[in-house]
């Protein structure tokens, strides 16, 4: 009990930080959620009316909310397992014992990750052009007509997906090739000698290694993969009719388009809650699977 | 000591560097956007020999950011003197009290006559009875065409009609073939739409913004032949993003019509190759029966409210609405000068593709002037795309969109009811 102001004052500071500059904004939106804040009330805050709930009332009954969470969860339910299938593979590859130059294969893999997402996502625009993009050309070597990637509200998001996913899976690779490193190598001494195939090898002895980090991977990707934005913001601006709205892109049109500052707060509390919402499953059923 | 010492020395700095410009200057802080920003620092030396005693400082802004700038630095209480403000914005800022009233210096002023400028333009600025901005340049939306294709489709004069336009976009298309278009109206766009919608008798809004008018028998007719284009298969339903090089298509021929701007005479001319300068033109666009309008854009100048030398900056406004200024700000930018009378001589006066344009600028109208336009615009492209889509009727498009306009202009009724004003 004694030691406890010293501890308050090594704390302190750190705690005033947080407090300064996380709790207080946190707050401040969550008041800013409560009331109508747009530009009106920028000039007289006397325009400024409380609504209560209302904010969130209109949101669950608007159409095209319930459209851009649809957005975001299509993108997170494809995405992620596609994002970590990815990762996953290209770091079995990078790690598998006949691969050559793996230095300049890991560093080409993980470029995506560092380049601007605005230089990209011009070059990728140029791959989805209908009429004159290689994606096309390819698919039409092997006979398929032409898909307008970007034009047709069925392709957008897939497209999005795509590049997403080139963006984002050297992250992910990274990590779980550390992980694949990690793994003991008498393991599959023992697991050859008792005959198991490469399939079985991988099944029963990578993937059951590799499951705390592929966890871990799996929660940060999906969080982060509901807070889709950027790809949207610069590709098709959430078009062709709205089906690349994401939440925090309809958040960011509210807020920084319209400047309706209390509908775009409450966007932003819905949006924490669903991700709160499925990293806490997520976080249970890691539970229950190591406690299997 | 030292430390103490140097921080003194540096806040004396600071201040008196401050206070020291200002005594013998006035300082007119102007904030320009995009091309116009960088381009009018050329026009300063002039000015500053001309009216001894005033220096302007320029701030350029990208355009992408300007009106998220202009809000926060009205937030911040730290706007300029001087600003360009599109005039779509104008209203919004009026209703912030962000802007002087200029009505009296322009009674005042010999430089400046009204009905030197096209009524349109003029009109923009004007909120409620009060003027808060000079039109500075223009900027409007008018077919440009392929004279070959339209020639080899049978006929010799752009359309005056939609009657008339209609015939030529069939004939082109019957020629064109499955994968050529005659027009292109993309749909990431809602000019193309709001031309057709201001062409109508009705306004958009009625009650004084208080309501959507986007079920007025002038609107639906606006939206149906927009929609028709697109049914007939004149018109590909593309965004600007899935046509990635529109002067290169121009040029192809996948398209003989394009309804557009001022820029795209510079875009057009430096773009197309030389060989097919003699064949594409510009032409006013076509209304319900004879020419019609078009929409009445640009950017105006505004005096900011919480500039406490509003008698400079007012002379840095008559300065650039001067006709030789303007003349020679047009050969700087490219931008179209508001007024009659830069018009009359000079190198606009030879152009043959900016006659258009002066055609047209005397039939243009303003948007509806409420704050919230630009929201509304959105959801009468998003709309539009949903009827080109066929996932609504031209019916439906109306009442919906007149449900979104109503529900977006809630606030702006409940303050219009309790002050009787805004």
């Amino acid at each position: 009990m004694r030691s406890e102001p010293a501890a308050w004052w090594f704390v302190g500071p750190a705690l005033l930080v947080i407090g300064i500059f996380f709790l207080l904004p946190v707050l401040t939106a969550l008041a800013l959620s409560l009331s109508d804040f747009d530009i009106y009330a920028l000039a007289d805050w006397r325009n400024l009316r409380l609504v209560g709930l209302r904010n969130y009332a209109e949101l669950l009954a608007s159409a095209l909310f319930w459209r851009a969470l649809g957005n975001t969860l299509y993108f997170v339910v494809l995405g992620v397992p596609l994002s970590i299938a990815v990762s996953l593979g290209t770091a079995l590859l990078l790690h598998s014992r006949v691969a050559r130059f793996k230095p300049f294969f890991r560093t080409a893999l993980f470029a995506p990750v560092v380049t601007t997402l605005v230089a990209s996502a011009v070059v990728w625009r140029y791959l989805f052009n209908t009429r004159y993009g290689w994606l096309n050309y390819a698919l039409g070597g092997i006979g398929i007509s032409p898909i307008d990637w970007l034009g047709d509200p069925h392709w957008a998001m897939p497209a999005i997906i795509v590049f997403a996913v080139w963006k984002n899976f050297g992250y992910n690779m990274i990590i779980l090739l550390a992980g694949l490193q990690a793994i003991p190598t008498d393991l599959y001494e023992a697991a050859r000698i008792d005959g198991a195939s490469i399939w079985r090898q991988l099944r029963h002895v990578t993937l059951p290694m590799l499951s705390p980090i592929l966890l871990m991977v799996g929660i940060m990707t999906v969080a982060g993969y509901f807070q889709l934005f950027a790809e949207p913001y610069v590709m098709t601006q959430g078009g062709p009719l709205q089906s690349t709205v994401s939440v925090l892109y309809l958040m960011y049109e509210e807020g920084f388009k319209w400047w309706n500052l209390g509908t775009a707060s409450a966007v932003a509390f819905v949006l924490f809650l669903v991700i709160f919402g499925v990293t806490t499953v997520q976080l249970r059923w890691m539970r229950t699977g190591s406690s299997v | 000591m030292h430390l103490a010492a140097l921080i003194a020395l540096a806040v004396a700095l600071i201040v008196g560097g401050c206070s020291s410009g200002s005594q013998d200057q006035t300082v007119v802080r102007f904030w320009a956007m995009g091309r116009e920003g960088e381009v009018v620092a050329q026009l300063v030396p002039e000015f500053e020999r001309t009216h001894r005693g005033i220096h302007v400082k320029i701030q350029q802004l990208p355009w992408s950011a300007a009106h998220e700038k202009l809000l926060t630095a009205f937030a911040g209480n730290a706007t300029p003197d001087v600003g360009q403000l599109g005039n779509t914005w104008i209203p919004e800022f009026v209703a912030l009290h962000a802007l002087a009233p200029l009505d009296a210096q322009v009674t005042a002023s010999p430089a400046i006559d009204r009905h030197d400028y096209f009524a349109g333009i003029w009109d923009t600025n004007v909120v409620d009875g009060g003027l808060y901005g000079i039109p500075w340049y223009v900027d409007t939306r008018i077919l440009f065409y392929r004279r070959d294709l339209l020639a080899q489709a049978g006929f010799s004069v752009p359309p005056r009609s939609w009657f008339e336009l209609q015939q030529m976009l069939a004939a082109i298309k019957a020629r064109a073939g499955a994968d050529r278009y005659s027009i292109l109206l993309p749909i990431n766009e809602f000019e193309p739409l709001l031309v057709l919608a201001l062409q109508q008798d009705e306004p958009l809004l009625r009650d004084g913004g208080r309501w959507g008018n986007f079920e007025s028998a002038g609107f639906r007719r606006a939206l149906r032949f927009y929609v028709e284009m697109f049914r007939h298969g004149w018109a590909p339903p593309l965004t600007d993003a899935s046509v990635s090089n529109v002067w290169n298509e121009f040029s192809r021929g996948y398209f003989c019509f394009y309804i557009s701007g001022p820029w795209n005479i510079g875009e057009f001319k430096h773009r197309l190759p030389a060989e097919q300068q003699d064949s594409w033109m510009t032409a006013p666009l076509p209304g319900p029966d004879g020419p019609g309008a078009s929409i009445a854009g640009g950017s105006s100048l505004v005096v900011f409210d919480t500039s406490h030398v509003k008698g400079a900056a007012w002379q840095w406004i008559e300065y650039l609405s001067n006709p030789d200024v303007q003349r020679h700000f047009h050969e700087l930018t490219g931008d179209l000068p508001p007024r009659r009378t830069a018009w009359s001589e000079g190198k606009l006066m030879q152009d043959a593709y900016s006659q258009a344009f002066r055609d047209q600028l005397e039939r243009v109208k303003p948007a509806p002037k409420v704050p919230e336009w630009e929201r509304i615009a959105d959801a009468m492209r998003l709309v539009a795309e949903q009827t080109v889509f066929g996932a609504l009727s031209v019916d439906e498009a109306a009442s919906e969109l007149d449900a979104r306009t109503n529900q977006i202009l809630e606030k702006r009724r409940w303050m219009l009811d309790r002050k009787g004003g805004l």
